[in-house]
């Protein structure tokens, strides 16, 4: 019997054996396939079992973490959650995250190996590093200032420092508390629910995700395209452009909604916005020129500031008469208010267009760096010698053009109003759009770039809509990033 | 796992049945001591265990830690004082192995307890362990000779198939009919069959295993594949093929897989037949098959064994076995610490057939291997105690009761870590559930009279 009882131990030792290979297939060879698992909650529930780091806009932080005792821990609070939500974007146990929150989340949760001072040795005891902060490029006072400018209109605000492309606004109303998607209740889908079936759309970030026809503010683009191409030697010499302007190959007739655009200047058509002058200078520049212009100002581009900003366009195959519709900011001319707010820094900076970026950097919790954005140049747009020119004719705009609104007492303001039509048989509300720029006096270089949109505009039609409801919200942004 | 010479207890242990005659001049050392030091350590062990989930999910000291440590100490201690008063020459690493075992246990129950605020399960089980040692001592104290239970083969029998078929009378519980509930507890009489069967095993082979080995009739043209006659196979068989019948109803897969693999382990120490185990094995094959078509219950065991993440897939979520995985993968090679995993997402079943997932998460790989190697070598003590006793009885129940052990151990901790089919069942000791640890600490009982007889023999002072 003794040997048949050894066998059977054998046998025990070969289940005994199965179990321990078994085992360590689990949990080494196989345990990285199964944590990556997306119905494996562990990782959703680490991510959430530690305050999540904080955003922070002119040193103080906007977001701050409450603990809900839940299995997921931690949830996100915010403070001005409406004033900075197309920034911060909402972090939700249930419906995941957007913008910062979204795209800094290996900061934010503490996931980024980068927080850690030994990253092998974490990845041994699976310690999490205690979550980082995202510093951002935001001044809240132009923050502020354009969110009270909007007030209960919809529309968006983008305001850049023109010398490095960064972000000191962006605004976009009517907005809604981020915080009321943090979590897991019931109260979270309700929110949930309610922001997405809301007709105007409040968690639409309106100054980057939405594109809108520029109107008359696209002919900052024409003019610096006509300049460069030398379409246009001098601002003051007649263009030699008919009032109506017969759109070519079309017996469409294009009129204007000012006196005098008849061979007008250029400097008088641009301060007076006259449509006929520039419908006709997009097409002798002609359709590669206007292209290769719009693109080096960022149309046709995907951009992000981390987070993805909607594609501006310009078309690049069009007739002539489109063309000309084109280059008054019509037809298929799309535009974002970041968009603008670059164009408008070009003609601010010297004709160089910079990336614009809104996190100047990013932080463990003990404020070591852990990395940085620096400017970086996105296109040369113009020639510095045409973005001189181009700062003259902006600046004449809100001297004694369209613009007057927007002027500030010493500071050295250039704006290009704009209207644009929409809707069928452009019987929709226009947008009245403002794009500025402003330097103080006895500064050295501009300080602020902002665009400026408002959907619902005043009634009354025409480029003073935008130089009424627009631009004194610009004036008001550039106004505090000035200081005055 | 077992080898001759190697440094154990018995300088002078025999390896056969016939070994050298007994020598009463010989005094073997009986370890007493050695026993009482691993039983204190394996105390101190499970309430560091219970201080950790303490620490861990509170940042103090749990309520209650010393009257826990009290409580397992003194009944650890009681049992301790039983063994040495009747069992003296036992195996001393049988009780501090199942002390450790329970005490763990106790402590994973505690921690699962936790998060199911509603359910506190750990207490119910520190009764139940109570009367597992109670019984456990009462059992070393009156039961002097293992050879009394012999006489009581055919009753164990009777008595292990009116267990098995007394839960039909009750409704089912999670799709398996194998409780009993009397005032508020719910008793699982499949547990106690199995040791009841194991006796009857051991008598009815030991009483006829010449007759099974040497008497019959050549099957076809192979010398060594010889059927016995069946007049003294066919009564084996048929209780045995009517307990596994009974469990099939009662959709106790473990059980009934554990007790075929207890009938041919047995069967074939007894006769040393290898034929028998290919038709076994055979008959099982034919049998899992046969079931596993037909019966639903299983057919989606083996569905999820093959596919454990189809429903992930399907979009359901993860099914228990799933999260069990999940759980282990977690634990990784060092574990999460204990308290800090989060093996409760398995669900319902948590406390009881998974919470070798909880032992995996938060201890790891390696305290799962320990866990492991505690089973194995109480299997091995056991198949040790069989391998030193004369008397074929005991040598039978001893290797009855070690493959129980061993054999439950794989099937449950085979189905929870997706190496074999799942199929519900106690892990010794660990999981929640009183007739469980009630029905170890008696086969642990057991274990301790017959390794003290086979200590003891050399001694002088047993019987032949």
């Amino acid at each position: 019997m003794t040997k048949y009882i050894r066998r059977a131990a054998a046998l025990c030792a070969v289940l005994l054996l199965a179990l321990l290979v078994n085992a360590t297939r689990v949990q080494v060879f196989q345990a990285g396939a199964y944590d990556d698992n997306p119905a494996n909650r562990r990782q959703t529930i680490a991510r959430y079992g530690q305050p999540r780091g904080d955003i922070l806009v002119g040193g103080r932080p906007v977001t701050g973490s409450r603990d809900s005792g839940q299995q997921l821990r931690y949830e996100r609070t915010y403070t001005d959650g409406p004033l900075y939500a197309p920034v911060t974007g909402f972090a939700s146990q249930v419906y995941g995250s957007t913008f910062l929150e979204n795209t800094e989340d290996g900061i934010l949760s503490g996931s980024d190996p980068l927080l850690s001072r030994f990253p092998l040795w974490n990845d041994a005891t699976r310690a999490q590093n205690p979550a980082g902060k995202v510093i951002t490029t935001i001044a809240p006072a132009a923050q502020r200032a354009a969110y009270r400018g909007l007030g209960s209109r919809r529309g968006a605000v983008a305001a850049i420092e023109p010398s490095t492309g960064r972000i000191l606004a962006l605004v976009s109303t009517p907005s809604y508390d981020p915080g009321e998607l943090s979590g897991t209740g019931k109260a979270v889908t309700h929110a949930w629910e309610r922001l997405n079936g809301a007709a105007d759309k409040p968690m639409l970030n309106r100054a980057i995700r939405q594109t809108y026809p520029p109107g008359s503010t696209f002919k900052v683009v024409t003019a610096a395209a006509a300049l460069d191409a030398g379409v246009v030697t001098d601002l003051d010499t007649s263009t030699t452009s008919p009032d109506p302007y017969r759109l070519p190959g079309t017996t469409t007739r294009l009129t204007n909604e000012s006196e005098g655009c008849e061979d007008a200047s250029l400097r008088y058509a641009f301060e007076w916005s006259c449509n006929t002058v520039f419908a006709k200078l997009g097409v002798d520049v002609g359709l590669s020129d206007m292209t290769r212009t719009a693109t080096d100002f960022g149309f046709n581009d995907h951009l992000r500031i981390p987070f993805s900003v909607a594609p501006s366009n310009f078309d690049t195959t069009l007739d002539k008469a489109q063309l000309a519709l084109s280059s008054i900011g019509q037809f298929n001319t799309r535009a974002t208010p970041l968009q603008m707010a670059m164009i408008s820094a070009a003609v601010a900076g010297g004709g160089s267009v910079k990336t614009p970026y809104l996190v100047e950097k990013t932080t463990t919790r003990n404020d070591s760096t852990v990395s940085t954005t620096g400017p970086r140049t996105l296109h040369q747009a113009m020639n510095p010698a045409t973005a001189m020119r181009m700062r003259e004719l902006m600046t004449d705009v809100v001297t004694e053009g369209t613009g007057t609104n927007a002027a500030i007492p010493g500071a050295t303001v250039g704006g290009k109003t704009g209207t644009a039509q929409h809707g069928i048989d452009n019987l929709g509300m226009p947008y009245a759009w403002f794009i500025s720029w402003a330097q103080a006096d006895g500064a050295m270089e501009p300080a602020v770039a902002v665009a400026v949109v408002v959907e619902d505009a005043a009634a009354d039609r025409g480029d003073i809509s935008g130089g009424g409801d627009a631009a004194p919200i610009a004036k008001a942004v550039m106004k505090a990033v000035l200081g005055f | 796992m077992i080898q001759p010479g190697m440094p154990g207890i018995s300088g002078t242990r025999g390896t056969t049945v016939a070994a050298d005659p007994p020598t009463s001049a010989v005094r073997l050392p009986r370890r007493r001591g050695i026993e009482f030091t691993l039983i204190v350590m394996a105390v101190l062990l499970s309430v560091f265990g219970y201080c950790a989930v303490g620490y861990a999910r509170h940042s103090t000291l749990p309520p209650g830690a010393a009257v826990y440590g009290a409580g397992l100490g003194v009944l650890a201690l009681l049992a301790h004082v039983a063994v040495r008063l009747r069992a003296p020459y036992a195996d001393p690493l049988l009780l501090p192995i199942a002390v450790l075992l329970n005490g763990l246990g106790l402590v994973l129950i505690y921690r699962l307890d936790l998060e199911t605020p509603g359910d506190r399960a750990a207490p119910i089980q520190l009764i139940w362990s109570t009367l597992g040692v109670a019984l456990f001592i009462a059992a070393v104290l009156f039961l002097r000779d293992h050879r009394v239970l012999q006489r009581y083969t055919y009753v164990s029998v009777v008595t292990a198939l009116g267990l098995l078929v007394l839960p039909i009378l009750f409704p089912a519980v999670n799709g398996a009919r194998i409780w009993i509930r009397i005032a508020g507890f719910s008793i699982q009489p499949g547990e106690f069959a199995k040791v009841l069967l194991a006796v009857f095993f051991a008598g009815y082979l030991a009483a006829n295993r010449n007759a099974l080995a040497y008497a019959g009739r050549p099957v076809w043209r192979f010398k060594r594949l010889q059927l016995p006659t069946g007049r003294v196979l066919g009564p084996i068989v048929a209780i045995w093929l009517l307990s596994v019948l009974v469990l099939v109803l009662e959709r106790d897969l473990g059980t009934s897989l554990l007790f075929f693999g207890l009938f041919v382990i047995m069967l074939y120490v007894a006769t040393g037949r290898t034929g028998w185990i290919a038709v076994g094995l055979l008959l099982a094959c034919v049998g899992a098959v046969a079931v596993g078509w037909l019966e639903p219950h299983v057919h989606s065991r083996v569905q999820d064994w093959l596919h454990p993440f189809a429903t992930i897939e399907a979009g359901q979520g993860p099914n228990q076995l799933a999260q069990s995985l999940f759980a282990f993968a977690a634990g990784g090679m060092l574990g999460t610490g204990l308290g800090l995993g989060h093996s409760i997402l398995i669900g319902f079943a948590a406390k009881s057939d998974f919470i070798l997932a909880t032992a995996g998460e938060e201890l790891g790989l390696f305290g799962l291997c320990a866990i492991f190697l505690l089973y194995g070598l109480l299997v091995e003590r056991g198949y040790r105690a069989g391998l030193a006793l004369r008397d074929p009885f005991g040598r039978l129940l001893a290797i009855g009761l070690a493959s129980i052990v061993a054999l439950q151990v794989f099937v449950i901790a085979g189905g929870v870590t997706g190496l074999i089919p799942l199929t519900g069942m106690a892990m010794p000791f660990l999981a929640q559930g009183g007739s469980s640890v009630v029905t170890n600490w008696i086969i642990v009982a057991l274990l301790i009279r017959v390794s003290d007889s086979a200590r003891s023999q050399y001694d002088g002072t047993a019987a032949p």
